[in-house]
């Protein structure tokens, strides 16, 4: 097998993988960096993002609020110095990504303007119309290509991770387009790929969202930290799950039920639409469950009125939304109220990494959504998660740079070339030739249902005692799979079953881990406990991979300057 | 809503079972919201998992999956089966692009454009973001708003006559690119990227027949940004480019 060598891969070219990069290429001019990716760069799911990302920049705001607002989201599991150091690096990350060139959206004096956000205060979070993760992740996507060291391996999937004496030493590859797997060596790596939404039915995430980082860490030893902590986002497209950005509440929209009233006032009269995500979602549930949803082909919806913010502020504000609206459910949101229903959006749980983006295992890192450096908590806010790509991915890069100056590099010997030999047997020799087996879409299949069905954002101990069941009949399955496509050259059947086989790791710590959290805080909703359990549960779930379904272990909370209160808005 | 079937008729290419690509055709169940991308993820879940497609997003801002149906480029996540209702549906790659497998073509030509055209802001100075950010004016913003919301799909490139003659030409998207920076106030690169736009493989090979325009899936509109760029270089010859080469370069090419 060939091997090829860098000082640092970055796994993902997304937001944080991309941020991570360039920070590791200005930190020390010398190092090889290398961003390897499923798919080139500027198809990462980043692009999706649509309202904004949140950073302090105005006179009336400060850092401290944007804390306690993150913390109180986050339903106090987050850990507060890690809010600290994000909050405090927020403003800088916007700068840099202005400087950039991302065309931010401007106030009459030429700065960049800020709109109202779920759970936010005040007016923080930044904006190009409703299209940020798009011109955040081309802008840096583009700037990444001024620096020569930054080398791709685009259209590249990464199959695991190699590991000498708790020391990472590279990964296998597949290059797509050949269908060859490599073996490259690298003296750290940094996990930046994103969510798993993909193991849910109903989801904003693309289909490239399948949690591989998530599962690559995890099948090298180190934990998944608060995986059962799943955002469903209160307004997608019944049907698609394309996502209708929080930014249109943010600009005044309402959510009504067929009564034609504003609902929110039962449940969040302080905030009304911008409360937020995970009290809205639910808060629509019980609205359909009491009969006061709406019933379409695809199932009960509640509406999302836009039709007083008027043409023009829709046309200005919001032209994605209009958009999407007009093209996937036919309707004008300036004369008609688009349906909507609350479905999976985001992972706050990921890779346990500490505030450097370090996992315990040497030479790996993680940031971004698939890291969990615990910023996020329980519940994160709207428009904080692209800045934490930025600021988490730079502290990555940085961090990493710093680190692999003293490190030797690897060589291709041994364990690292015998297991990058098991995994070539394990792709080419087992899995594409087995003949006869179940075909990897049904198991998909079956896993989203199931995921849905008892995973959803209502669970108790039957339910997710039945879906810890169903993931592990689906691994025992996965194990008798085949590939319909036996060729080497861009084999997506091939892909997509590895892919499935990450998934089904990240469904196992999401299921065992919300079945372990025996409270309800933020985004985890237990109906069999609904209190909040600050006296058992003030902690980070942290599960370990092990045949016999995950070893849960326990680690607290970091709390600096905000005692837990209840959390009532 | 009803649920009909529809035949759609695949272009297969696998090149290490035949040299010849040839066609393939599927039934697949559509209702009025069912896009082609759903009837080919049909297809690869229940019919046959060999079929190679890209895709991502599903709301038409990846850029992954672009192909030419009915000899048309589209993004396959926008483009709806019952338009088609009553008429054959040919699914082919993106036309213009060497294929690789089926559905999926190789796009190393215009990652090269977009390296070439210096995507990225260039500055004599750099100022550290303590500073502050740079201002922008809303009208300023609006000079290149448009071309910063080029996807990278590259339906222009497949709609181009020009790029199908002439592979070297820098094309719709990378030239809108381009004038992107070219056009944002807070760039000076303008003179770092004169040479390449108004290369003799640049702005002036267009003959402006705006098919570019035409299939943008993101209402951006490449041929304008061509013939900007070309006002502007003509506006800035007789500063920058006095060489005969590069004067022979922005003339018209009448006659070739």
């Amino acid at each position: 097998m060939e091997h090829l060598t860098h000082d640092i891969l970055v796994v993902g070219g997304g937001a944080a993988g991309l941020r991570a990069a360039i920070a590791a290429v200005e930190r020390s001019p010398k190092l090889s960096v290398a961003i390897v990716s499923k798919v080139y760069p500027m198809r990462s799911h980043t692009v999706s993002a649509e309202g904004g990302m949140a950073a302090v920049t105005r006179e009336y705001d400060s850092l401290d609020s944007h804390a306690y607002d993150t913390i109180k989201g986050s339903d106090f599991l987050a850990d507060q110095d890690s809010v600290e150091y994000f909050v405090k690096q927020a403003p800088h990350e916007a700068v840099q990504l202005e400087h950039w060139g991302c065309p931010f959206s401007r106030d009459p004096d030429g700065r960049i303007s800020v709109r109202a956000f779920g759970g936010m205060s005040v007016k923080r979070t930044l904006f190009a119309t409703d299209k940020i993760g798009f011109h955040l992740l081309h802008t840096l996507f583009q700037t990444s290509l001024k620096y020569d060291r930054i080398h791709r391996y685009d259209e590249w999937f990464v199959t695991s991770l190699l590991t000498n004496a708790n020391r990472v030493e590279g990964v296998t590859a597949i290059d797509i387009r050949t269908g060859e797997l490599f073996t490259i060596l690298a003296k750290a790596v940094i996990i930046a790929t994103g969510g798993c939404g993909r193991v849910f039915q109903f989801t904003t995430n693309g289909w490239i969202k399948t949690g591989d980082g998530m599962a690559l860490a995890y099948r090298a030893g180190v934990p998944l930290k608060d995986m059962e902590m799943v955002q469903y986002h209160p307004t997608l497209l019944p049907n698609t799950g394309i996502l209708i950005t929080e930014a249109a509440r943010g600009e005044g929209g309402y959510l009504i039920n067929k009564d034609g009233e504003r609902f929110m006032k039962r449940y969040v009269p302080g905030k009304m639409e911008l409360g937020p995500r995970d009290i809205i979602s639910r808060s629509e549930l019980t609205e359909i469950k009491e009969g006061r949803g709406f019933e379409g082909r695809y199932g009960s919806y509640v509406e999302l009125d836009l039709r007083h913010l008027g043409e023009k502020k829709i046309e200005e504000k919001l032209p994605f939304v209009k958009e999407l609206a007009e093209k996937y459910v036919g309707i004008d949101p300036a004369h008609d109220p688009i349906p909507v229903r609350p479905g999976q959006h985001y992972q706050m749980g990921g890779v346990h990494t500490n505030i450097e983006g370090f996992t315990g295992l040497g030479g790996l890192y993680a940031a971004g959504e698939a890291a969990c450096v615990s910023m996020n908590g329980a519940n994160r806010l709207g428009s904080n998660s692209l800045t934490e790509c930025l600021v988490y991915g730079a502290v990555a890069g940085e961090t990493v740079a710093d680190y692999v100056a003293k490190q030797p590099t690897p060589s291709f010997g041994n364990p690292v070339q015998g297991l990058a030999m098991t995994e070539e047997t394990r792709i080419y020799d087992v899995l594409l030739k087995h003949e006869n087996g179940e075909r990897t879409s049904t198991i998909r299949t079956d896993m989203q249902k199931g995921m849905e069905e008892h995973v959803g954002i209502f669970r108790d101990e039957n339910s997710l005692r039945e879906g810890c069941r169903i993931i592990e009949d689906l691994k025992k399955r996965m194990t008798n799979s085949t590939v319909d496509d036996k060729d080497r050259v861009f084999n997506t059947d091939l892909v997509s079953a590895l892919e499935l086989d990450f998934m089904l790791d990240c469904a196992e710590a999401i299921t065992y881990s919300a079945r372990a959290r025996t409270e309800s805080r933020g985004a985890h909703s237990r109906i069999d406990y609904p209190k909040r359990d600050d006296t058992s549960f003030l902690k980070h779930t942290l599960a370990y991979r092990n045949p016999n379904g995950p070893r849960m272990e326990y680690l607290p909370v970091t709390i600096t300057r905000w005692k837990p209160e209840e959390r009532v808005y | 809503m009803e649920t009909e079937t529809a035949t759609i008729r695949v272009a297969r290419y696998r090149p290490e079972k035949s040299e010849k690509p040839y066609f393939q055709e599927y039934k697949v169940p559509y209702r009025k919201d069912t896009v082609v991308l759903d009837a080919l993820n049909q297809v690869k879940a229940e019919q046959d998992g060999t079929l190679a497609y890209r895709w991502s997003c599903r709301m038409g801002v990846c850029g992954s999956c672009g192909a030419n149906v009915n000899g048309v480029p589209k993004l396959t996540c926008a483009t709806f089966l019952h338009e088609f209702k009553g008429k054959s549906l040919t699914i082919e790659p993106l036309a213009n692009f060497p294929v690789i497998k089926d559905l999926v073509v190789n796009i190393d030509d215009f990652m090269e454009k977009l390296l070439k055209v210096k995507p990225w802001i260039i500055r004599d100075k750099q100022s550290p973001p303590e500073e502050g950010e740079y201002k922008q004016s809303g009208k300023e913003l609006d000079r290149y708003a448009q071309f910063s919301s080029c996807i990278n799909c590259l339906l222009c490139y497949a709609a181009c006559p020009i790029y199908g003659l002439n592979e070297d030409f820098l094309g719709p998207a990378a030239t809108a690119l381009a004038y992107r920076y070219i056009a944002d106030s807070r760039d000076q690169g303008k003179k770092a990227r004169f040479p390449i736009v108004h290369d003799l493989e640049g702005v002036w090979e267009c003959t402006l027949i705006g098919e570019c325009s035409v299939v943008c899936p993101k209402g951006v509109d490449p041929m304008l940004a061509i013939q900007k760029t070309k006002i502007l270089g003509a506006m800035e010859a007789p500063k920058t480019m006095l060489s005969p080469e590069a004067l022979k370069a922005i003339l018209p090419r009448g006659g070739e």
